[in-house]
């Protein structure tokens, strides 16, 4: 899901990181996203709705619309959309509403 | 309590020059933005923008940010910057409450502000549409353009506005397949220039349809169209079947302002300026003394209008705190002149038509 050729953009991807998405390991790069790291691994569904379930992914990809919600290292309702990944960082979808620690 | 000349909440193409042409009159000037990075949504226009020279034409919009973060840089003494900041109030009294990275409150307090916070993407209504895969067009832009990522293999692009072809275009440079592009309306709504160029490269774009239905389980498998009348009603049995991974909606963008909802600047709404927006004289001040607005958050128009907006908006506003230039008519007229140029075309009218409705307090 990456791109690997572009006729005007050059992208940095130099340090690779490891991070968890529900129990499993997966890697992305240093400077992009969470959100953008899941995609890049194939992972499109970020969440589920609050009442009927339903699957939820982002939809503004800038931190406006809350689509993108989850559990980041125990901290619930983080906006994976504009939090860069860092090394090791254990993402998981969150369930209900999250716990304010 | 933080306490600053001029602040300017937002640091796109708006805030930017705003900042800088506040700075230029001598002011110390606050910049608050959001982001980590400066230039708002210009960091992921790969495609070169019109306009004439001062407002960087010929230029890419990616290109853009670092030109006027150095001229900034020029201004050293007078400019600085907070970022990873949100201004998530505005008080009565002029207090702005900002929240810095989600750890550090604090208040601030300004003699003037110039609000340039720019506008989101609007949703489409269809069963389904809440499906992963389904995208903004802008959020498109932002993953491909900024992470490198492709949002899917085959796209369905709904709407037909500069934005639409320009996005559809980009998809194509980083190898990802545009089925169709569709649009309500029976017109093609963006230039002609950016149409002419996704139609060489064959992709249909469908006049007069609309999104009836997306489907697909865990997200997005196919999508279902169908042509409409003149009245914007589904025809039955125009159906037809996409089969893609990603529909991008590009169906416009609406004011980011209810900071000026808050203050209690007297708003309207305007659909030529595509929502909610703030009374203001032709200096880009509110109904509320001394705060000024510019750029997408005053009327959505595009980022040439937004940056000279900004320019003669921060003129303005350090002119009202004490920092009138000697060559403030120039500078001035210079400004509204370029507004003018830019809003000559059939697109300008509409917006012109907008703006009358707004102007005066």
């Amino acid at each position: 899901m990456r791109i690997e050729e572009h006729p005007i953009l050059k992208f940095n991807k130099e340090r690779k990181i490891a991070f968890i998405f529900n129990g499993q390991e997966m890697e992305g790069y240093e400077g992009e996203t969470i959100a953008a790291a899941l995609h890049a691994n194939g992972v499109k569904v970020l969440g589920k709705s609050l009442f009927k379930h339903r699957p939820r992914g982002f939809y503004c990809a800038i931190g406006n619309c809350s689509s993108c919600l989850m559990t980041v290292n125990g901290a619930a309702n983080v906006k994976t959309c504009v939090t860069d990944l860092e090394e090791g960082m254990i993402v998981q979808t969150q369930e209900g509403k999250g716990v304010i620690v | 309590m933080i306490s600053v000349e001029l602040a300017v909440i937002g640091g796109g193409p708006a805030g930017l020059c705003a900042a800088l042409s506040a700075a230029k009159s001598g002011a110390k000037v606050l910049i608050i933005d959001k982001n980590k990075n400066l230039g708002g949504q210009l960091i992921k226009q790969t495609h070169m923008f019109f306009g004439s020279e001062k407002q960087y034409a010929s230029t890419r919009g990616i290109d853009i940010p670092d030109i006027l973060i150095n001229e900034l840089d020029k201004y050293k003494d007078k400019v600085e910057i907070i970022t990873e900041a949100t201004a998530v109030g505005m008080y009565e009294d002029g207090i702005i409450t900002v929240l810095e990275k989600e750890e550090n409150y604090f208040k601030l307090s300004s003699k003037a502000v110039v609000v340039a916070t720019g506008a989101y993407e609007k949703a489409l209504s269809f069963p389904n549409n809440d499906l992963p895969g389904i995208y903004g067009a802008g959020a498109v832009q932002t993953l491909m353009n900024v992470h490198g990522v492709k949002p899917g293999n085959k796209v369905l692009m709904v709407g037909a506005g500069n934005i639409g072809l320009i996005v559809s275009y980009q998809l194509m440079q980083a190898g990802v397949e545009v089925k169709a592009i569709l649009d309500a309306a029976p017109k093609i709504g963006g230039y002609l220039v950016h149409a002419s160029k996704i139609r060489r490269m064959g992709i249909p774009i469908l006049v007069s349809h609309t999104v009836k239905e997306a489907i697909g389980k865990e997200s997005l498998e196919k999508a279902v169209i169908c042509e409409v009348d003149e009245k914007f009603n589904p025809i039955t049995g125009t159906e037809k079947v996409f089969d893609v991974d990603v529909m991008c909606i590009s169906v416009g963008l609406t004011p980011l302002n209810e900071l000026l909802s808050m203050r209690g600047c007297e708003m309207k709404y305007i659909p030529q300026l595509s929502g909610i927006v703030p009374v203001r004289n032709e200096n880009y001040e509110t109904t509320v003394e001394n705060l000024f607005v510019a750029g997408d958050s005053a009327g959505v128009e595009e980022a040439s209008a937004a940056m000279v907006e900004g320019f003669l908006a921060g003129l303005c506003a350090a002119a009202k705190i004490g920092y009138r230039p000697k060559d403030f008519s120039e500078r001035k007229n210079d400004y509204i002149n370029q507004l003018k140029n830019l809003r000559s075309g059939p697109a300008g009218k509409h917006i012109l038509a907008g703006i009358g409705q707004v102007s005066g307090r």
